[in-house]
């Protein structure tokens, strides 16, 4: 009896201590070496103070955690803080509290989060260009940028030299392309162009580059009753361009996502416009010298080209959490925003540094020079300021649009569809999509 | 589907049943109930906002063109996997049984691949057949100038999806008409080989009847399997591509429910495809049935 | 064999050989990419012997989780697929075998009913109900459990669809016997039918292991804590999704790891044919 009464008397503390470290779920999606530095950044917080413990748990691929997390949210057991790609942006914003207490929400936006923490936070430090695609019409943020990428453009330099053109000049227009990619099937490359990406490369971000609407009302930002409108002239010739190159065997259709990638670094494809991201995996398995170069504009358009939009995801938390939570949550954001931290985040694997001072540090420790291209994704998001048409996109059902995009190029590349008619026809099928999402969430 | 014999107890056959009946029950009809409910609502992802609209989904579905053309695409896929499926696996069952020599090797070989993952078999099978890098790709190109590109022929991507769902369903079948044919007696077969009964006719006229009962099972099972399970193949390997070619009605289901979180449309969908394979299984039940010699 | 035909038994061996080679080029495929580095996987054509890396890339994977202390290494993973496998391959096959014997050998009202009440769970595929189920489950306080794992995968109409095909097979007359003989159903459910169905049994607990085995979307759903994560989903982790670069040599050893156990379960099974056969011959 004395030896229980002693154990309880001892355990108390211990009990008491035990509760005070504060869990925060961290649901995320990062696959591989990515999913170990997430690891290794929550392990690296953690290890700094002794109040809160971030945990963070791989819940599949960005389709299969959103689908979690509404599965869990639906029961009443989100995570605090969950990963989404940047398609998913409108469902999450519709469902975000907005602060006139209107609709039930089950998110909280980052900026309520920091202001619970008490932690100081600038929007103006995140770089414009990221940080504007998860932002609201009153200028507040969100959800907190994590991941994010930019297209930019690749191409082998011994293929160049081959082709007897200078590896040195980057091609600047998408004329010059053309040129290019005559020269090189010319010297007997198998294919001379291919993309990874094909509606965010060529059409989203084309749209955005070139400062013309994607949609209406800004692109979604200023409403749900925005309409599609990427069929207009410019883009339809840009993809009649590629439509006849693809005739010409200069393009290579590689597919939807980032398998073109390996069309570059395997040699095949001696251009590629993809994710700034892919630098890595393209460096460890190009045996071949390359450069990474700003995206090809269209020299007829005036003014461009403008900014590119970022892919990636970011980070949102769920609403209904305890008040320490969204302590630990705001210290947690604090932390990931830090520019040492982003130095290091974007340096190893490729993404954008999500704040200013982030970037000027990676310049300062020389990484740039040592890295050449590495800027150039930095460069083409911040040498203009975003308009309405390139502040980024924001439309419901924005998963399934982009396979509706990806369906009718398809049907172009196999010369099923004219680009204007696959445009068009996307476009009917994308307003149906939205039309839905707009009833839905009205 | 009559038995004479049966035994008599008030208690025994509900007791008997009861933990499947249950677990049935809490774990799939509650669910399903509500999912199915689901058909006539219109709500955001996360439930927040919900509006009963009838049969609103119902009839944004069949105005959709494509719809039909996915339901094409099943039946044709769904047939093929069936035939194919079957075919090949009654096939090497019958040859595995007869053979004494190194028959437990090759059953074990032939049902590995039912141990692979769905979603890993549709890797593998991309894998192969990569129009870059693929082996089988190269070898077609290289080895009889056929150029293969599922990325952009249809015909091809719903070849490739045939494949890697047949490769998978012949083990599984396989398994079961050798079980079928092993629990044959030898006694009869002997008896029909001394009355100078030739191997084809011994196989038409005792081992095919008596493998009917097995024959239905999996026939039924593997159009299930067809019209439902296919769907981690069909997402590792094509997402539904070319433009469509390979666009099953499972495949849309899931698509529109879980990535495009539009849970009125997708239940809209099953509701459909329930009523499809219902139908299916019950014409099944009612006409092939009746030729199975129990 | 009945009579020697050797012409017929050289064409099954053939066919055999055949059939083996190709279904069994994939798995092959899959071994050799193991053995090789993450470029010569990638290379135009992949090699089809295998490579020098073996001993290296399944350490590097079974030593990978506890390197990095987070995630949750492969044994682990792997125990957890096992323990879910069994307990769906028992559990199902335990309720089916007695609901196929309750509805073919008693005569009850509702029989057809239920008959088809259990069959028409193989009509709605789990991705559709999967968020009510969790919500079932959720509510019960199964999350993170391997009762919340296993349950709701139990209820089985394959299994008792089987056995109730194999049942209606069994001759009227051993039955009858039972009976007269003053044995009561379930006597006559132990002493005779189960044995009976021991090679359906045998096939059945193999697929039942391997379909819990292969398990990745429930249980990526159910559970919140990577310490309980099964094997295939260990595999999609390492398959990167977005522009990083997959290792394939390790994706392939992870997979050919999670292809043991099941492959283990088949040839144990077979022993287990094997005798039940010659017992029932006699």
């Amino acid at each position: 009896m004395k030896l229980r009464r002693l154990f309880l008397l001892l355990a108390l503390p211990l009990a008491a201590q035990a509760q005070a470290v504060t869990d925060i779920q961290f649901w995320h999606s990062m696959t591989g070496a990515l999913g170990d530095r997430v690891s290794n950044l929550a392990e690296r917080f953690n290890k700094s103070q002794k109040d809160y413990r971030v945990v963070p748990v791989f819940k599949g691929n960005y389709d299969e955690s959103m689908a979690a997390m509404i599965a869990a949210t639906r029961a009443g057991n989100a995570p605090d803080i969950i990963q989404v790609f940047e398609v998913g942006t409108a469902t999450m914003m519709a469902a975000t509290d907005d602060g006139s207490g209107k609709k039930k929400s089950v998110v909280k936006p980052v900026y309520e989060v920091m202001a619970m923490g008490g932690e100081k936070f600038d929007p103006k430090s995140y770089v414009p260009a990221v940080s504007s695609y998860y932002t609201d019409s009153k200028g507040r943020m969100l959800s907190l940028p994590f991941n994010s990428s930019t297209p930019v453009f690749y191409y082998n330099k011994d293929a160049f030299k081959k082709a007897g053109l200078d590896p040195n000049k980057a091609p600047k227009t998408w004329d010059e392309v053309g040129i290019d990619a005559a020269k090189l099937k010319a010297s007997g490359a198998a294919c001379a162009f291919t993309t990874g990406w094909q509606s965010w490369v060529q059409l989203e971000n084309f749209s955005a580059w070139h400062n013309v609407p994607f949609a209406t009302r800004g692109n979604g930002f200023d409403g749900m009753d925005a309409k599609l409108v990427f069929n207009g002239p410019l883009q339809v010739k840009q993809i009649a361009m590629l439509a006849d190159w693809h005739k010409k065997g200069w393009f290579t259709y590689g597919g939807r996502k980032n398998e073109p990638e390996a069309k570059f670094f395997s040699g095949e494809c001696a251009m590629l416009t993809s994710s700034s991201a892919a630098y890595g995996n393209i460096a460890q398995n190009a045996k071949f010298a390359f450069v990474v170069s700003p995206l090809p504009y269209r020299a007829e358009v005036k003014g461009a080209p403008q900014n590119t939009i970022i892919g990636g995801a970011s980070l949102w938390v769920m609403a209904g959490k305890k008040p320490a939570e969204y302590k630990g949550i705001a210290k947690f954001f604090t932390f990931l925003s830090r520019p040492e931290i982003q130095a290091e985040w974007h340096q190893q694997t490729g993404y954008l540094p999500i704040t200013k001072a982030a970037y000027e540090l990676t310049k300062k420790q020389g990484f740039y020079k040592t890295h050449p291209g590495t800027d150039v994704s930095v460069l083409q998001m911040t040498e203009k300021t975003p308009t309405a048409n390139s502040r980024g996109i924001r439309l419901g059902n924005f998963v399934q649009i982009r396979d509706v995009i990806d369906e009718e190029l398809e049907a172009v590349w196999s010369g099923k569809k004219t680009a204007k008619q696959a445009l068009d026809d996307a476009v009917a099928r994308g307003n149906e999509l939205l039309r839905r999402f707009q009833m839905a969430n009205r | 589907m009559e038995k004479r014999v049966r035994f008599r107890s008030r208690w025994l056959p509900y007791l008997l049943v009861a933990p499947q009946i249950a677990v049935t029950l809490l774990f799939f009809i509650w669910p399903a109930g509500q999912a199915l409910w689901q058909s006539l609502l219109m709500q955001d992802a996360f439930g927040t906002n919900v509006q009963f609209v009838g049969l609103e989904n119902f009839r944004d579905l069949f105005r959709d063109p494509l719809y039909l053309h996915s339901l094409q695409v099943t039946l044709l896929f769904s047939a093929l996997v069936a035939v194919l499926g079957l075919g090949i696996a009654l096939v090497l069952a019958v040859m595995a049984d007869r053979v004494r020599i190194g028959a437990g090797l090759y059953k074990t070989l032939l049902i590995w691949p039912y141990a692979v993952a769905p979603a890993l078999a549709g890797v593998l099978w991309l894998f192969m057949f990569n129009p870059d890098i693929g082996i089988v790709a190269y070898a077609l190109q290289h080895g009889f100038g056929y150029h293969w590109d599922h990325l952009l022929n249809g015909g091809q991507a719903l070849l490739l999806i045939v494949f890697a769902a047949v490769w998978k369903q012949v083990s599984y079948n396989f398994l079961f008409f050798l079980a079928g044919l092993q629990s044959i007696p030898k006694s009869l077969l002997e008896a029909a080989a001394i009355d100078g009964a030739g191997p084809v006719r011994r196989f038409f006229g005792i081992t095919l009847p008596l493998l009917s009962p097995t024959l239905f099972f999996l026939l039924v099972v593997n159009m299930v399997y067809a019209f439902f399970d296919t769907f981690a193949i069909v997402d590792a390997a094509t997402q539904g591509g070319p433009s469509q070619a390979t666009e099953t009605l499972v495949y849309k289901v899931f698509e529109d429910g879980f990535r495009g979180l539009d849970l009125g449309g997708s239940a809209a969908q099953s509701v459909v495809l329930m009523a499809l394979v219902i139908a299916l299984t019950v014409l099944q039940f009612k006409y092939v049935e009746r030729r199975v010699q129990y | 064999m009945v009579e020697k035909r050797p012409w017929l038994d050289l064409f099954c061996h053939a066919t055999l050989i055949a059939g083996v080679v190709a279904l069994a080029f994939p798995v092959w495929l899959t071994f050799v990419a193991s053995t090789l580095t993450a470029q010569q996987v990638l290379s135009v054509p992949m090699p089809l012997l295998p490579g020098g890396h073996l001993l290296e890339n399944y350490a590097a994977v079974l030593a990978h989780g506890s390197a990095n202390g987070s995630a949750a290494p492969v044994w682990r993973m792997m125990a957890n697929s096992l323990v879910m496998a069994l307990i769906i391959a028992v559990g199902k096959i335990a309720i089916s075998i007695a609901s196929a014997f309750a509805i073919v050998y008693f005569r009850f009202p509702l029989r057809n009913f239920f008959f088809w009440l259990i069959f028409v769970t193989l009509m709605l595929p789990v991705e559709v109900r999967i968020m009510p189920t969790y919500k079932v489950v959720a509510d019960l306080g199964l999350l993170d459990s391997y009762a919340g794992l296993t349950l709701p995968l139990i209820a089985s109409a394959t299994a008792t669809f089987l056995f109730r095909q194999f049942f209606l097979t069994v001759p009227d007359e051993l039955a009858e016997a039972a009976r007269i003989d003053g044995a009561g159903p379930l006597r006559f459910f132990f002493d005779i039918l189960l044995p009976l169905s021991a090679t359906n049994i045998a096939a059945l607990f193999v697929i039942l292991f391997i379909y819990g085995w292969n398990q990745y979307l429930w249980p990526l759903l159910v559970t919140t804590q990577e310490s309980m994560y099964t094997a295939v989903i260990g595999i999609k982790r390492m398959i990167a999704g977005g522009d990083a670069a997959t290792e394939w040599q390790l994706v392939m050893a992870t997979a050919m790891l999670a292809m043991l156990p099941p492959v283990l379960v088949v040839v144990a099974m077979q022993r287990w044919f094997v005798k039940g056969l010659v017992e029932t011959e006699k």
